[in-house]
């Protein structure tokens, strides 16, 4: 019974990776960045769910609406300001200009919040389900979680692949040039890409924050990276990928801190990342490179 | 043409010697004269420990163009390797500075060790993965340090991964390394003299090996891995030279830096710490060494300087690292820039030697 | 192209070399200052105030303003208070840069610092400097050990591992305990170890020990299955209050209902914005502050840290911070002398004789007669508080 109540641990807490990993892989596949200030976009949301609930009693729902609003625009506008003047510049440039837009963040959280942790209140209207005479139980926000995961899956695969917009996102993600010369408006795709990751982020937050109900500046910042892990883990770029790659890494280590040690419990989930890298040097689901000579 | 390319080299080579013992001498003077805060005399050895470890990461991001997210793990195992050999040496060798000499060179050469250990799947692969890889590894080594316990008795180096008590040491015994407490009580040996005849030895080598037929061959490698790999160049032989070179550095910095401070712990050298050198190695711009220590030193200088804005500071301090990237990587404001740069030397040189300078200019870029 | 962007950086150096020599160029040692007819004494304070830890830093610093501004307002003072609070980043090289920071700045005496591992860095240096120290929550005893110079204010790890044990034991609370810790933190791991030693002395059963091993740990599913499986019907968590809310919260999801029992670390959780407090019913700590006290230092303490903080409840480690100020300020007062013309090296041998001397006691937030040993340990009464209807309730 240990085993399933881990296995629903780390189901729900790789859920939660993979929303993140979501938003990091779609940026990643279309604008080619690593966007590391997305563990803190992830923050922003929380809060702003945080205070319209508690501060201005605003039903769940709205919150959740709210704060996808406000990390569309504060993703837009971070692309904008700091990312878009440095499209021709090096990969490493605009990664280090992520970090300091990542500092910035945690530090204005900081100052405008302060560092008291809030604990958040859950956004699930239901409560836990509890099987086998007690011995194993499901909580509502896990359930949520996995169903949201599960469902934003669904509709990203949808919409890349289904709507124009998505196509446009393909495009510019296989060649920015040849896009371009199509006709498409390459700087609004990719502000498009960055509106829906940070939308995304700020579902990630809620869901995050109401399954481990404590928020403070830093937040974001462990599970970013662990997300950006899990992004590589299933294949950069790759949407199903992010997805099992958020999931493993949930499991690998809730198991890896059940069966093996929990003071290594983040050596063992990196461990396991470098070995599959090694087996599969492009990630779980990722697309074999080829290049021409 | 090639002549003159090896004398420019050779050049560039000497601004950088002159430009450190300049520096040197300069913070000599002032402190002799007692002109010198606390503060700025107890940076000294972390800005030549940084300038090391920015000038050992564009070995591997700027030279060997591998983006590494882990060299901090490198400085983490060489700092305990040090504090362990410093502690294990002090009966044995008496003489400060010999001591430092002894525990500088064997964490550089665990370090060394390690680099060879990452380097073997590391570079295998390519571009971001090989950068998660870095981060996984560097990650991994703050962990099991975070566990590491290690003791010195009569008996010798006890070591651990699982408590104090586990190490059966005698009563005589004394703890080196604590696990979460890290090493506490470190004897401090460093000093600014030594942190400057490191940095020199540093740019040494790495001077030395990026103007050889070796580092030529990185390049080349960097610069066009399928071309490089037609003419018979062994890949990886050439990425692992510069891989361990660096890790070994970054190691001995990590030495350095440990036994400046009576604590260091495993928590330190984390991912920030990894990126806070490659934001010196990315500002002061890829393969640019030179760049790489001012870079080192201005930010390292930069958070203390801003202590009057108190809890803004590191506000005030992401602001400008973002605002200083888009001024040097923007096309539009590079120009300007530039633009601005010529009209200076334009004034500078009067209007006879403006247009030599505007070709010397046009030939450089 | 290369060349161009050296250059502006080699002006760029230029440029800052000026405005750090500019910043050295002042005075080194400033002139006593005298505020009207008030001595001013400046107290530095170390401790982080940005970053993961900046919670524990912010909240001390805020307990010591508050010391401050009363101190500052007293009519018929005869000391005013300079305080000088500096970042440390819960970073041993920061701290050091902290600390040299307040020495330039004519520091007389160290309030700091608030976390071990920047304490364990600064506390050489300030004891070849002859620089007073007196930290409000750096529990681990490696910071007093062999300097005369550092005194703490709050309980070291032994002692409260120790006496945790013994109450459980004493008070008969379960047979079957499951122990809790960060092993990536040295306050956690040294009370886990002190307690470990303790328990298996006095015959206590830890069925479960587990740990974890970062500030960020979210899921706590594994520890707590372990205990539940193993039937410990007491968790003891010598944790910090942030997992301890997560670690309360989980349990209550997975239907455990085990007693909890924690150390200083845990006081605060009950001030978290948005908390459920009944899931902390019963939940036991010691600490040895308790914000819901009837007395009216405390009273007065809670009610303008409330003021000037938005409404947020102080926590034991702003308790300390306020502590720490009434401390050196009763012990300067004590000693008679004009503190404000000393330098930070007689400063510092007034404190300690003040300090280790057998007449000298404090009473303050956090303890009724305080003393101080020789080594700079302080002995005071542990007291463990149960949280009864939201409040503490002594037990």
């Amino acid at each position: 019974m240990n085993f399933l109540n881990f296995l629903v641990a780390g189901v729900s807490l790789g859920s939660i990776y993979a929303i993140i990993a979501l938003g990091y892989t779609m940026v990643y596949g279309i604008a080619k960045m690593l966007n590391f200030a997305h563990g803190d976009v992830i923050m922003i949301g929380a809060y702003v769910a945080f205070f319209s609930i508690n501060s201005q009693s605003l039903p769940p729902v709205v919150a959740v609406l709210l704060a996808m609003a406000i990390c569309t625009l504060l993703g837009v506008m971070i692309e904008y300001l700091a990312y878009r003047p440095l499209r021709n510049a090096t990969s490493l440039a605009v990664l280090i200009t992520a970090i300091g837009v990542s500092f910035f963040l945690q530090n204005f959280a900081l100052i405008r919040w302060g560092s008291s942790p809030k604990n958040f209140p859950t956004v699930v209207p239901f409560g836990k389900i509890t099987l086998f005479g007690g011995d194993l139980i499901i909580s509502g926000e896990a359930i949520t979680t996995i169903l949201t995961c599960l469902l934003v899956m669904v509709l990203l695969t949808t919409f890349t692949q289904k709507t124009k917009m998505g196509k446009a996102m393909r495009a510019v993600s296989e060649d920015k040039a040849a896009a371009q010369l199509m006709g498409i408006n390459v700087n609004y795709t990719i502000s498009i890409t960055f509106a829906i990751g940070s939308a995304l982020a700020a579902i990630a937050g809620v869901l995050l924050c109401s399954m481990y109900p404590l928020l403070n500046p830093t937040t974001g910042a462990m599970p970013g990276i662990k997300a950006f892990t899990a992004a590589v883990f299933g294949g950069i770029g790759s949407i199903p990928g992010a997805m099992i790659g958020g999931i493993l890494l949930g499991i690998i280590e809730i198991f890896g801190k059940a069966y093996i040690s929990n003071q290594l419990s983040d050596a063992i989930v990196f461990a396991v990342l470098i070995v599959v890298l090694l087996v599969k040097p492009t990630g779980l689901m990722g697309k074999k490179i080829r290049v021409k000579v | 043409m090639k002549l003159l390319r090896n004398h420019r080299a050779g050049l560039d080579g000497f601004i950088n010697y002159g430009l450190v013992l300049v520096f040197y001498f300069i913070m000599q003077f002032l402190q002799n004269g007692g002109n010198l805060t606390s503060t700025f005399t107890s940076q000294l050895v972390p800005i030549c420990v940084y300038m090391i470890m920015a000038i050992s990461l564009n070995l591997v991001v700027g030279i060997s163009g591998e983006l590494s997210l882990g060299h901090a793990g490198f400085m983490s195992v060489g700092a305990f390797s040090g504090v362990v050999a410093s502690a294990s040496l002090m009966e044995s060798v008496s003489s400060a500075p010999l001591r430092l000499a002894l525990a500088i060179l064997i964490g550089g050469i665990v370090a060394a060790l390690a680099g060879v250990l990452i380097g073997i799947p590391v570079l295998r692969l390519n571009g971001d993965y090989l950068a998660i890889v870095t981060l996984a590894f560097g990650e991994i080594i703050k962990n099991v340090i975070n566990c590491l316990y290690v003791g010195l008795d009569n008996a010798g180096l006890h070591i651990s991964i699982k408590s104090a008590e586990a190490l059966g040491m005698d009563t005589a015994g004394k703890l080196l390394i604590n696990g979460p407490i890290g090493a506490a009580g470190v004897t401090r040996i460093s000093s600014f003299f030594s942190a400057i005849v490191l940095l020199l030895i540093t740019l040494f080598v790495v001077q030395n090996l990026i103007h050889s037929r070796s580092g030529r061959a990185i390049m080349a490698i960097r610069d066009n891995r399928i071309a490089a790999e037609s003419t018979g160049l062994n890949i990886i032989k050439y990425k692992m030279m510069a891989f361990v070179t660096s890790a070994a550095f970054a190691g001995m910095a990590g030495t350095l830096y440990a036994l400046n401070l009576s604590t260091v712990v495993a928590k330190k050298f984390d991912f920030n710490t990894s990126i806070l050198v490659l934001v010196f190695v990315v500002l002061g711009g890829l393969g640019n060494l030179r760049g790489s220590m001012i870079a080192a030193a201005l930010l390292t200088i930069l958070p203390e300087l801003l202590r009057e804005y108190q809890e803004y500071r590191m506000l005030v301090y992401s602001i400008i690292l973002i605002l200083v990237m888009l001024i040097t990587n923007n096309d539009t404001l590079k120009d300007m820039k530039q633009r601005a740069v010529m009209k200076i030397k334009t004034v500078l040189n009067g209007s006879n030697k403006s247009t030599k300078a505007k070709q010397a200019g046009g030939a450089e870029s | 192209m290369k060349m161009k962007k050296s250059r502006i950086l080699a002006l760029l150096l230029a440029l800052s070399m000026c405005f750090a020599l500019a910043a050295c160029g002042g005075d080194k040692t400033p002139a006593p200052e005298t505020n009207g007819d008030k001595a001013v004494l400046k107290l530095g304070f170390i401790g982080p105030l940005t970053g993961g830890a900046a919670l524990y830093g912010e909240s001390a610093k805020r307990g010591a303003e508050i010391a401050v501004d009363e101190i500052n307002a007293m009519t018929d003072g005869k000391l005013t208070i300079e305080f000088n609070p500096q970042d440390d980043e819960h970073d041993s090289e920061k701290a050091v840069y902290a600390y040299q920071q307040l020495k330039d700045q004519g520091a007389q005496a160290v309030i700091g610092c608030v976390t071990t591992t920047p304490c364990l860095a600064v506390a050489p240096d300030a004891n070849a400097d002859r620089m007073f120290m007196l930290t409000p929550s750096a529990t681990s005893p490696k910071v007093t050990e062999g300097r005369d110079n550092v005194y703490q204010i709050c309980f070291s790890d032994p002692t409260m591992g120790n006496e945790s044990a013994q109450f459980i034991k004493d008070k008969a609370l379960a047979s079957k305990v499951a122990l809790i810790y960060n092993n990536a933190d040295a306050y956690s791991q040294g009370i886990a170890t002190a307690f470990k030693a303790k328990a298996a002395e006095l015959g206590l059963q830890i069925v479960s020990e587990t740990t974890f091993a970062s500030d960020d740990e979210k899921d706590f599913t594994v520890q707590l299955q372990d205990a539940k499986t193993k039937g410990a019907e007491l968790i003891f968590m010598p944790i910090y209050y942030n997992p301890a809310s997560l670690i309360i919260k989980q349990a209550a999801d997975m239907s455990y209902a085990p007693k909890f029992f924690g150390c200083d670390g845990m006081d605060g959780i009950l001030g978290i914005e948005g908390f459920d407090k009944t899931l902390a019913e019963g939940v036991m700590l010691m600490t040895p502050f308790n914000a819901d006290g009837q007395d009216d230092a405390t009273k007065k303490f809670v009610e303008s840290y409330k003021a000037k903080y938005n409404g947020e409840i102080p926590s034991q480690f702003a308790a300390d911070g306020y502590d720490c100020v009434y401390a050196i300020y009763n012990a300067a007062m004590a000693s008679g002398e004009d503190v404000s013309k000393m330098s930070a090296a007689d400063f510092c041998e007034l404190m300690i004789k003040t300090f280790s001397s057998d007449t000298f006691t404090f009473s303050g937030l956090t303890g009724e007669n305080m003393t101080w040993s020789k080594t700079g340990e302080v002995a005071k009464n542990t007291t463990v508080f149960e949280i009864k209807g939201g409040v503490y309730a002594p037990m």
